[in-house]
């Protein structure tokens, strides 16, 4: 069996099984764990704290106009990488191709040349976070293993893809076969560490926002 | 995990223990607490810092250990270690070292002195994490474990034993009917029954005594049939600064027994913003049950009668002012318009503040930092920003509906020789009763 089958099959069966499996028990996990009850009498309806809890999930994509100042950067720099991937996993012809064979349908493709070229800022983008987290005092104190090691394997998919595509240093094959690897440990990953945020982001707003609107407060 | 605390740092202990106990204890009443939403935030940081910038002890003094998060790391990682989903394999790689009592004691400075819980770095969050609350559940874990700082210690255990905070020669009683002579107002204490419930604050009585006559006097041209009572005179729950959870679930006892034994539809927390926290949206959770009154701030007692139209105000005399919007009453606490209604129906030339309400900046003397004596030079650090915010709005007065904000402004003001004295909202409109 050579790399490319290995990456596509066996290994890339193990890191979606894993993948499965970590998720749920880590949401499990956390979901099994007892919830206190909120006696104290809310200000608003039900309603509008379930509203203001919605309106969170949202809202807190952009910091409030108070912080944009400070973080505006900082998060614009991060969503622009964010961005830069999503279009990359959604809108290039072979990954198209990849989904399609799980979902049974596919969509329209963007040219090679310009995911390319979204690909290179996309890394540019990713060495610019890596830079700010090595730089930042505050970053460089918060940051451990799972920090470093979440940046290293996303950005190994992207160079990965990207070598691949340029047919650069080694046969087709070998660089997709390695691309699809890296994926595979993406996935492994993906449960123990930050990469979570991608499950907890929406239900963690949610919950602060319906918090914050039952007690009538900004959220 | 070494925060760049100063070696001096000498953390303050109660209760004799053997010093490796102590991290063990504090783990364990952190884990009993523990729920779902705990977890959840514990789970979702994705380490971006942002918690930092909103921060007034980051933002004076530029010192990464004061992000906000980063003062709950030790149960953050107490969290993957032992109890998080994935806790057996990070015992077993060593991905997360144990806690030690010595990181512990370190770490008091940054969840005693360095944060005063108000709650803007939970506004900021991109994750949507309560920083906050994070950092009050590791306040009751520290308690437990005997590392609280010793003056939040020992106020929180005089109130739970005799139900004052605060050490007095004379009886609170006796100043309380002092101050209503010297201000001639009848000062209502221990009717046996009563609609509202007043509770009045030590730092008022002692500092502001204006303060309290002014609550008496708006009471008696409302009409309302309102009382102290002797046995749950104090608004303040020292033991909410403290992390003393039965401790305060105690002193809120004292309160909710005199409401029930006088009557009261309501209890009126007076200019007093943790007091607000503790009783309108800790207290119930604490006893168990709905309260079987309603908790109102004085600010909001006030527009609901301005609303009602048994409230009328006369014009105020005088300069310019801005408000301070205290964090516990404002931004945890959700009373949004009632101090900028009375303000209005006062025809004020009010200056706003560059952050307001919700995303005011903290006098810095929250969270019972006014109280912790090492922490002086740190909190007059951090509320320098907020005294340039205030110099630039060119107000001439500054006003305020918490008088632990007020006294922490007034203690910066002599410090830095700052030109402005803090006034209450109360009473000014206590003065300008129509």
């Amino acid at each position: 069996m050579d790399l490319l089958s290995f990456a596509r099959g066996p290994a890339l069966q193990f890191a979606l099984v894993v993948f499965f499996i970590g998720v749920a028990w880590r949401i499990v996990g956390i979901t099994l764990l007892r919830t206190g009850r909120l006696l104290s009498e809310p200000r608003t309806s039900l309603g509008k704290a379930l509203f203001g809890g919605f309106v969170t999930m949202g809202s807190r994509s952009w910091p409030h106009p108070e912080f944009v100042g400070r973080t505006g950067a900082g998060e614009a720099l991060g969503y622009s990488y964010h961005i830069g991937l999503f279009i990359v996993v959604l809108a290039f012809g072979p990954h198209i191709q990849t989904w399609a064979g799980f979902l049974g349908f596919d969509w329209p493709a963007l040219p090679s040349g310009v995911i390319t070229i979204i690909s290179v800022i996309t890394f540019a983008l990713l060495l610019a976070v890596l830079f700010r987290r090595l730089t930042h005092r505050v970053l460089r104190l918060l940051s451990n293993f799972d920090d470093y090691f979440s940046w290293f394997i996303t950005t190994l998919v992207i160079v990965t893809g990207l070598l691949a595509t340029a047919h650069f240093g080694a046969r087709y094959e070998t660089l997709l076969g390695l691309h699809v690897l890296s994926f595979d440990v993406l996935l492994l990953w993906f449960p123990f560490g930050k990469l979570m945020h991608a499950f907890y982001i929406m239900p963690s707003r949610a919950i602060n926002g319906y918090l914050l609107a039952r007690k009538g407060a900004p959220s | 995990m070494n925060p760049s605390a100063p070696a001096a740092f000498k953390a303050d202990h109660q209760t004799q223990m053997p010093p490796e106990a102590r991290a063990q204890r504090a783990l364990s009443s952190f884990a009993r607490e523990f729920g779902a939403l705990t977890a959840l935030r514990m789970e979702s940081c994705i380490h971006c810092g942002m918690c930092a910038d909103a921060c007034h002890f980051y933002i004076a003094t530029e010192d990464p250990k004061y992000t906000p998060i980063w003062k709950v790391e030790p149960f953050k990682q107490a969290y993957k270690r032992e109890s998080g989903p994935f806790a057996p394999l990070y015992r077993l790689f060593g991905l997360k070292k144990e806690v030690t009592t010595a990181e512990l004691e370190q770490w008091q400075e940054l969840l005693f002195d360095s944060c005063n819980l108000c709650g803007r770095c939970s506004l900021i969050c991109p994750m949507g994490i309560d920083v906050a609350t994070l950092i009050e559940q590791a306040r009751h874990a520290m308690f437990d474990a005997g590392l609280a700082p010793t003056e939040l210690h020992d106020a929180a255990r005089r109130q739970e034993l005799f139900g004052e905070p605060w050490e007095s020669k004379e009886p609170y009683l006796k100043k309380l009917a002092e101050l209503g002579r010297a201000h001639q107002v009848a000062i209502p204490v221990d009717l046996p029954q009563a609609d509202v419930l007043l509770l009045v604050s030590g730092v008022e009585i002692d500092r502001y005594p204006a303060q309290v006559a002014a609550l008496a006097k708006v009471m008696a041209h409302l009409g309302v049939k309102a009382t102290f009572r002797s046995d749950a005179l104090f608004a303040e729950n020292m033991a909410y600064f403290t992390g003393a959870r039965d401790w305060q679930r105690n002193i809120s006892e004292y309160v909710i027994r005199e409401a029930v034994k006088v009557g009261a539809k309501t209890v009126i927390v007076p200019e007093c913003g943790h007091a607000y926290t503790a009783l309108r949206w800790e207290a119930a959770e604490l006893h168990g049950a709905k309260l079987p009154f309603a908790v109102q701030h004085i600010t909001e007692f006030l527009a609901d009668a301005l609303k009602a139209g048994t409230l009328r105000l006369r014009k105020a005399e005088g300069g310019s002012v801005t408000f301070h919007d205290p964090c516990q009453l404002v931004r945890r606490g959700g009373v949004m318009d009632a101090p900028r209604a009375l303000m209005k129906a006062l025809d004020l030339d009010l200056r706003e503040l560059k952050n307001k309400q919700g995303f005011s900046y903290c006098c810095a003397g929250g969270g019972g930092v006014l109280m912790i004596e090492r922490a002086k030079e740190l909190r007059y650090r951090a509320v320098a920003p907020k005294l340039h915010e205030i110099d630039a709005t060119g107000a001439q007065q500054l006003l305020t509906s918490c008088s632990g904000c007020r006294a922490s402004f007034e203690d910066a003001a002599d410090h830095f020789h700052w030109n402005k004295k803090p006034a209450s909202l109360l009473e000014l409109v206590a003065n300008h009763l129509a």
